[in-house]
């Protein structure tokens, strides 16, 4: 089937399987490797993107589900040769060690900080909280995205 | 030699940002399952769904018909070709894919090669296997039993499950010891569960092999790729020169990527039969279920001491459960890995151990989870000894702990098992972290608490790890020598580039490697390129798990630096028309000694090199050097870890308020990442300490094969960690650092589980086995025939 999509703010269109899911159609059908696959049970979060600005795990989202909304991943958080605030907190706090969790984590700290720009570490964690990272022990992903709040609008490339 | 010279600063080179991360934050990392190649198919591995079985027949025919299917291979093409079988990095032998037998739930059976990832998921529903089911041993307690059934009858004169007996330690002293009239001896059986390191990326790789050059690539997950090529190239007959191993970006290994697995070997015969490349990449459940776990010691201690609380001896047998196949990873000579560091960080005067390695049907593995072999089980070991020791003999842990350290004039300290231990000075250590967490007043406050009812636990333990392995005479992988490479170039501009043999999986290799030669040459982080992870381009090393990476390959790059240093000086000699005797080094440059405004900076130097300045004789123009490090001895850095708890009375629930880690790593290249290193290691020791666990039940079917049963830490889960530091660097190594990654994994699980069993001594309570789930909490409290102190916590109902 055809399906099409707003994908970082561009249209985009492709065929697939029905059953083909998201995260395989962003990977395999149109080549954005940056979001990952880790556990196929929603449990790992290497696949959240933002489906209509919220964070989905894209390993339980049918590509099919995505057809007429907007997608956005870690490939359309930099815009015009700028980084998203959360992309540099995470260079700034070494929030990131083998850099497989990082996309979906920048892309659920985008969605918190839309919703929420001063979030205390609790909200921070709890936004987070589904999502896993094996080399980090999470504080500098926190300090992260609080780095990201903190320093907003003053980042540039 | 490189260790005679005076070493920089312990406390490191700089706070410098990664070189890594503007890819990594981009989404711009090439991991495995990025690779992409043009004709590229897709394999999927059908496993076994039993434990232990007979395999009557497997019909392929079905799946072969389906229209997007290239190939399906089995066991006996396999067996054809001379491959069905592959050695292990323990010298046994494993199914690459099952002939006679599956032994353990999830072998792997057929390999379907397919043009899309779901096209060869859906044909392995097509395969029929007809099973006769065998008995099944999963308790390596019955491993040894006369009927127990013999799972490795593909053995010629194996009748039984025995792998081996090994021993380390005098047992004459420790029985002596031990028999003395005026002891105290201490006896617990501490098991350590069967865990997984689960890395986040899961396993796989890319294979493409050209028949018309012979030549065969491989992408893999490997955080060894210069062993494995060699490994291929033995195992399959084909020339090294040809075998080019690729480890890109990988996505965490933590020893869970240091064995060779069947799917890698499937996906090379995958693309010689194809003649395409072909890709596999394991999915959670296959990652979980088949491949490297790690501990499952079941280990009896025994401690003795002197009632005044002088420990004078420590014994302890363990029945190790090695799965399936032996596939542990470790050096040869130790079967049970650097299990004899048990003494831990004291000085004691009898040390004795036996460990029992048996078959059971579940997975192999017996990987170096995030730690160096076996120094986790065997830290978790004496840290709960000494703890159990402090509570018969009513006396402070941390007090205990003090009275017994090695004391600082005794390094270098040779242990009773054969350590020499490089250096320390444990009391300030431990003191440190005491100071941190204000331990005192945390005593009084539980004191407080205890009369109010209300549970709060103060955990202390104190690990040495040995880790950078080794001397090339004591230490191998399957009998290639642990000594690293390093080449160093220094291009005609001033620029270089480093070639490592050591593989970052998320330590930061590239900025951390990069430090080390700008300390040693003065030349500026950013201009100097660290190459991994690619056997074509990188010189032989062992690669990167046991915390080897900053020890070996770290020293080899500062071997190296300062043979390009001497090289310059020589060169710099003949520029400035001067002796290079009456040159003094300053950072980034050569001067006249007595002269400083009359020297060359080392970037005018490279250009010289490669210029037309008269070079010395023998000497060879261009700034180049390699170099091979064989490490003199290991390393040993170590902690005090100091952690809080509080304990719901009613339902079990932990609640881990505090965590104090104060590492020593000696040198510390890079403050920042090193303490990332440390959060990222506790992180994971609690998740042990807390609850994960690879379980089974009676049949053998594995009951945690994904996230939702196999639980790893949240954000929700991990406390707001407090580091310190303490700085003795290593006497042996040329910048003194000792490694660190995987040190507070190593620490952690003993700190956690002290202070739940604190937190319960009004119950009773002197053990309780990991993982420390609330129900094991209850059942603890509730199940000693002594009630609680105090009418404000009574016997409760078992929490939902």
């Amino acid at each position: 089937m055809q399906i099409n999509l707003t994908l970082n703010d561009e249209q985009v269109s492709a065929e697939a399987e029905p059953r083909t899911l998201l995260v395989h159609f962003l990977r395999d059908n149109l080549g954005l490797t940056g979001t990952h696959w880790g556990c196929d049970t929603s449990n790992c979060g290497a696949c959240v993107v933002l489906l209509d600005g919220e964070p989905v795990k894209s390993c339980t989202v049918l590509a099919a589900m995505a057809d007429g909304h907007e997608v956005r991943t870690v490939e359309g958080l930099e815009k015009d040769g700028r980084l998203d605030p959360v992309q540099q907190g995470f260079m700034e706090e070494h929030g990131l060690q083998c850099g497989f969790c990082t996309p979906g984590m920048m892309l659920t700290a985008r969605a918190l900080l839309d919703r929420n720009p001063d979030p205390t570490d609790d909200e921070i964690k709890e936004a987070i909280s589904g999502q896993i990272c094996r080399c980090t022990g999470y504080k500098n992903i926190v300090n992260s995205i609080r780095w990201a709040a903190t320093h907003g609008e003053e980042v540039t490339a | 030699m490189a260790a005679t010279e005076q070493p920089p600063s312990p406390v490191g080179f700089g706070r410098h940002k990664r070189k890594e991360d503007p890819r990594f934050v981009r989404g711009q990392g090439t991991y495995v399952d990025d690779v992409r190649l043009p004709g590229m198919l897709h394999g999927a591995i059908l496993r076994s769904p039993l434990a232990h079985a007979r395999i009557t027949s497997i019909d392929t025919s079905a799946a072969l018909q389906h229209p997007q299917v290239h190939a399906v291979i089995t066991g006996k093409d396999l067996e054809e070709l001379g491959l069905a079988w592959m050695p292990t990095l323990s010298a046994d032998t494993q199914a690459v894919l099952a002939t006679d037998k599956v032994r353990f739930q999830g072998q792997e059976v057929a390999f379907v090669v397919a043009d899309t990832h779901y096209a060869a998921r859906d044909a392995l529903e097509l395969i029929d296997v007809d099973y006769e089911p065998l008995p099944v041993v999963v308790d390596p307690r019955k491993a040894l039993d006369a009927d127990a059934p013999v799972i490795r009858d593909d053995k010629e004169g194996v009748t039984g499950n025995h792998i081996f007996d090994w021993d380390a330690g005098n047992e004459e002293e420790w029985n002596k010891v031990a028999s003395d009239a005026d002891v105290v001896v201490v006896t617990q059986e501490i098991p350590f569960q069967r865990v997984h390191p689960a890395p986040l990326e899961t396993c796989g790789s890319v294979a493409d092999f050209d028949k018309v050059t012979g030549k065969l690539r491989l992408w893999s997950t490997t955080q060894a790729p210069h062993a494995h090529r060699t490994l291929y190239a033995m195992v399959a007959g084909l020339p090294e020169h040809k075998v080019q191993v690729i480890s890109p970006d990988i996505g965490g290994g933590f020893g869970n990527k240091v064995p060779i697995y069947p799917g890698y070997v499937c996906s090379i015969v995958g693309s010689i039969v194809t003649g395409r490349p072909v890709k596999w990449m394991e999915d959670r459940t296959e990652n979980l279920t088949s491949t490297g776990f790690a501990r499952d010691y079941l280990m009896k201690g025994q401690i003795a001491a002197d009632r005044d609380g002088r420990i004078r001896g420590l014994r302890v047998d363990v029945l190790a459960d090695h799965g399936a196949f032996n596939a542990t990873a470790q050096p040869s000579k130790y079967p049970a890995g650097f299990f004899h560091i048990f003494t831990g960080s004291y000085d004691l005067e009898a040390a004795y151990c036996t460990v029992k390695g048996v078959y059971t049907n579940k997975a192999p593995g017996g990987v170096a989870y995030r730690c160096s072999f076996r120094v986790t089980e065997a830290a978790y070991l004496v840290e709960r000894m000494v703890d159990l020791l402090a509570d018969e003999l009513e006396i402070d842990p941390a007090e205990l702990r003090l009275k017994n350290f090695i004391k600082p004039e005794q390094f270098p300290y040779q242990n009773k098992t054969g350590w020499t231990y490089d250096s320390g000075d444990y009391p300030a250590t431990m003191r440190e972290a005491m100071r941190i967490a204000g331990y005192d007043e945390l005593r009084r406050e539980q004191a407080e608490k205890r009369r109010r009812g209300e549970l709060m636990g103060i955990g202390v333990s104190f690990f040495t790890e040995t880790v950078g392995a080794g001397p090339r005479k004591h230490m191998d992988i399957a009998g290639l020598g642990m000594a690293d490479g390093a080449e160093l170039r220094v291009h005609p501009t001033g620029k270089a580039t480093l070639r490592i043999s050591v593989q970052t999986q998320g330590q930061g290799h590239e900025t951390t490697f990069a430090q080390i030669v700008s300390e040693e040459l003065g030349l500026p982080v950013e201009d100097i390129e660290v190459v991994h992870g690619d056997t074509d381009q990188t010189p032989f090393g062992l690669g990167t798990y046991g915390s080897r990476s900053t020890p070996v390959s770290g020293a080899a790059t500062a071997q190296v630096a300062r043979k390009i240093r001497e090289k310059a000086r020589l060169i710099a000699g003949a520029m400035l028309e001067v002796s290079p005797d009456d040159l003094e080094w300053e950072r980034g440059r050569f001067h006249v000694k007595g002269d400083p405004e009359k020297g060359a900076s080392i970037q005018d130097i490279a250009l010289a090199s490669h210029g037309t300045v008269e070079l010395p004789e023998g000497v060879e123009g261009h700034l180049d050097a390699e170099t091979v490090y064989d490490p003199p001895n290991l390393t040993f850095p170590y902690g005090a870890y100091i952690c809080v708890v509080d304990v719901d009375p009613g339902t079990g629930e932990i609640k881990l308020r505090r965590f104090v880690a104060v590492d020593d790593c000696g040198t510390r290249i890079n403050e920042m990442i090193v303490e990332g290193q440390i959060m990222g290691g506790l992180a994971e020791g609690v998740g042990i300490a807390l609850m994960q666990h690879i379980a089974f039940d009676e049949q053998g079917n594995c009951l945690s094969g994904s996230f939702m049963d196999y639980l790893v830490p949240s954000s929700l889960e991990v406390p707001d960690w407090e580091l310190g530091a303490t700085y003795t660097p290593s006497p042996h190594h040329p910048i003194g650092a000792k490694g660190v990654g995987e040190s507070s994994n190593v620490g952690a699980p003993p700190a956690v589980v002290n202070a739940i069993v604190d937190a319960l001594e009004p119950y009773g309570v002197t053990h309780i086995d990991m993982p420390v789930t609330p129900a094991r909490v209850w059942e603890a409290m509730n199940s000693n025939p002594s009630p609680p102190p105090t009418p404000e916590s009574p016997r409760t109902e078992p929490p939902q």
